[in-house]
């Protein structure tokens, strides 16, 4: 026990010693969440609407007031020939064109229906889906207020509702992901790099022939990377709250338990690394290509994994960032218990012992 | 007559159908300076290997301070040091931190470690130094550094692989004389080496040849028993006719 306090003690100093790569490690969680937070971020805002309205009444004046009241959409230009819609979009600015029919309030009031015609620019689909269901939306808030202050009945609503994220926020999806990839990350990085660091330099054979237990070198070289995983953690997560002002629906300690458990599975996948590369050029290179891209691809967070070939579906389930982005979404944005996700939770696990024993019996091999 | 401290007999291993080490037997005394040469390939890797503890031998006996390197790995790692011919000190710790950290794994109590680490520090004239990084050493303190680092823990005997691999003549003389003084306390040095003159300094010497020991005794016997010269003659004749090599 004694040893391993040693150990660990000064695996604390080599990763103190090299401050640029800490202040990397302690940054990039950092740097991502700034940078999907804000810039790289899929949540539209201000997209750019043209009016088209023939009618020119009391209901789509108050229809369009909503809409440039909404943060999503900016009014940008009104029409009055049906013929120039297609103009409109000719400029590329022009998300959707919103047509008002002649007689819109006298149909409404008479007939109890009405229509409106949304156009959409649909050169790039999902941010045509989401506009034109935005769009809807803002037009079911005026029927319901019709609906509450003149009580018409039979009128007839749509009910369109974004569950879990109602403003379509798009740090809901990234966060977990976010998460995931810096997890990832850190562990599998640093731990095969520090492994294979002592290899390269000749102090393993030192240890080797020391007595102390090769098991317990490999755990006090993976402890400062936990240990510092668990800050990036923490960091993450304030950001995620008090900088995009996504709250953490569900349990703290889950949350905590489940992000170990990751970390665990990502520290025997940096053993594993450690054991089959020689150089640390190598080993980073194998962490990077193994770990980013997968993550980047397969864990669900900026493609839908529903949408891809069923063998790239299948592919994506060995993946264990898939399952841990499925948990973290779960727990934080759903708020839902451990009775919905023991399942992945189970994969996870499983992946975990299957990566570990893997790593210790190579490592053993591999001394005698 | 010193008691023997390590004692091989008909020691050998095999890996699939290659025979790395065949059939080695030889003795050493406590606070000899043994040389262990052979060409590159000769085996001489794989008889330290298992020496240390680190290789199950496939066949033969052995005994290193008394244990038996079949059954007794952990007591020999306890018993002996180590030094390869990289310096096997870390760069980015002090010379202080890394004293106390190879004293601390093999399992020295803390008071120890203090007093000695102090000790040490001022018979190597490394006062000053004692809280610098180990990179911005000197190559050849480095290496005196990494030689006091690995005989500590006070063992029974302290393997040295080829430890003054590119380091000048002087440095190297030097290094020889911290040799001696370990070998004076009482300490059993067995060391691989590739420099001849190196090999004048042991007290006796082995050659190995494609895994087999192929001569074993005090430098000017074997200058006598080859009519040589020097022991760079002795080991040309010798080697010359090694099939293994790299």
């Amino acid at each position: 026990m004694r040893q391993l306090i040693i150990f660990v003690k000064k695996e604390f100093l080599h990763v103190f010693r090299d401050w640029k790569a800490m202040l990397l490690l302690i940054g990039m969680p950092v740097a991502q969440i700034l940078l999907f937070g804000f810039a790289l971020t899929n949540e539209i805002s201000n997209a750019e609407i043209v009016i088209c309205d023939l009618s020119k009444d009391e209901a789509t004046q108050r229809i369009i007031e909503k809409f440039d009241a909404s943060k999503t959409f900016i009014v940008r230009n009104s029409i009055t020939n049906i013929n120039q819609v297609d103009e409109a979009f000719k400029d590329g600015k022009t998300k959707l064109v919103i047509v008002f029919p002649p007689n819109f309030n006298y149909d409404l009031q008479h007939q109890k229906r009405a229509q409106i015609q949304i156009v959409a620019d649909a050169s790039d689909p999902n941010t045509a889906t989401t506009l034109t269901n935005f769009a809807s939306q803002i037009i079911m808030s005026y029927q319901k207020e019709l609906l509450n202050n003149q009580s018409i009945p039979f009128e007839i609503t749509t009910d369109m509702q974004m569950v879990y994220n109602p403003d379509l926020k798009g740090s809901t999806n990234f966060v977990p992901g976010v998460m995931a990839l810096v997890l990832l990350l850190v562990c599998v990085l640093m731990t095969s790099v520090s492994i294979v660091k002592e290899k390269e330099l000749g102090t393993m054979e030192i240890l080797l022939v020391s007595p102390m237990n090769p098991l317990l070198v490999i755990l006090s070289k993976a402890i400062p990377y936990l240990v510092l995983s668990i800050v990036n953690l923490i960091i993450i997560l304030l950001l995620s709250v008090f900088m995009l002002d996504l709250p953490i629906k569900g349990s703290l300690i889950l949350l905590f338990a489940e992000s170990i458990l990751l970390i665990i599975t990502a520290l025997s996948i940096g053993l594993m690394i450690s054991n089959i590369t020689a150089s640390q050029q190598t080993a980073m290179l194998i962490a990077l290509a193994g770990m980013m891209l997968p993550t980047l691809l397969f864990s669900g967070f900026m493609f839908p994994i529903e949408n891809m070939p069923v063998a790239l579906q299948v592919i994506s389930n060995i993946v264990p960032s898939k399952w841990y982005y499925i948990i973290v979404k779960n727990i934080m944005i759903k708020g839902l218990g451990f009775t919905a996700i023991w399942k992945e939770t189970l994969i996870l696990l499983g992946m975990t012992l299957f990566f570990l024993t893997v790593s210790l019996k190579k490592f053993k091999t591999r001394l005698s | 007559m010193q008691p023997i401290v390590i004692s091989t007999e008909k020691l050998t291993k095999q890996f699939g159908d290659f025979t790395a080490v065949s059939q080695i037997t030889f003795d050493v005394q406590a606070g000899e300076i043994f040389g262990f040469l052979g060409a590159n390939g000769a085996g001489k890797t794989t008889a330290m290997k298992m020496l240390c503890g680190l290789l199950i031998p496939t066949s033969g006996k052995a005994t290193v301070a008394g244990f038996n390197v079949f059954t007794q790995t952990e007591q020999i790692k306890r018993n002996i040091g180590y030094m390869s011919q990289k310096f096997s000190l870390y760069e980015d710790l002090t010379v202080l931190e890394n004293i106390r950290f190879y004293g601390g794994i093999y399992g020295m109590r803390t008071r120890d470690i203090n007093s000695k680490s102090l000790d040490l520090i001022k018979r190597l004239n490394m006062h000053e130094v004692k809280d610098k990084l180990v990179e911005s050493l000197p190559l050849g303190w480095k290496q005196k550094l990494a030689f006091s680092v690995a005989v500590f823990h006070e063992p029974k005997i302290v393997f040295l692989d080829e430890p003054t691999g590119g380091v000048d003549p002087v440095t190297r003389r030097q290094f020889w004389d911290l040799i001696y003084e370990a070998a004076n306390r009482g300490i059993t040095i067995f060391v691989t080496t590739h420099y001849m003159d190196e090999a004048e300094y042991c007290n006796r010497i082995s050659m190995m040849v494609d895994g087999e020991i192929m001569a074993l005794d005090s430098p000017s016997n074997l200058k006598k028993q080859f009519n040589s010269k020097t022991m760079d003659d002795v080991f040309y004749k010798l080697a010359r006719n090694a099939k293994r090599g790299d």
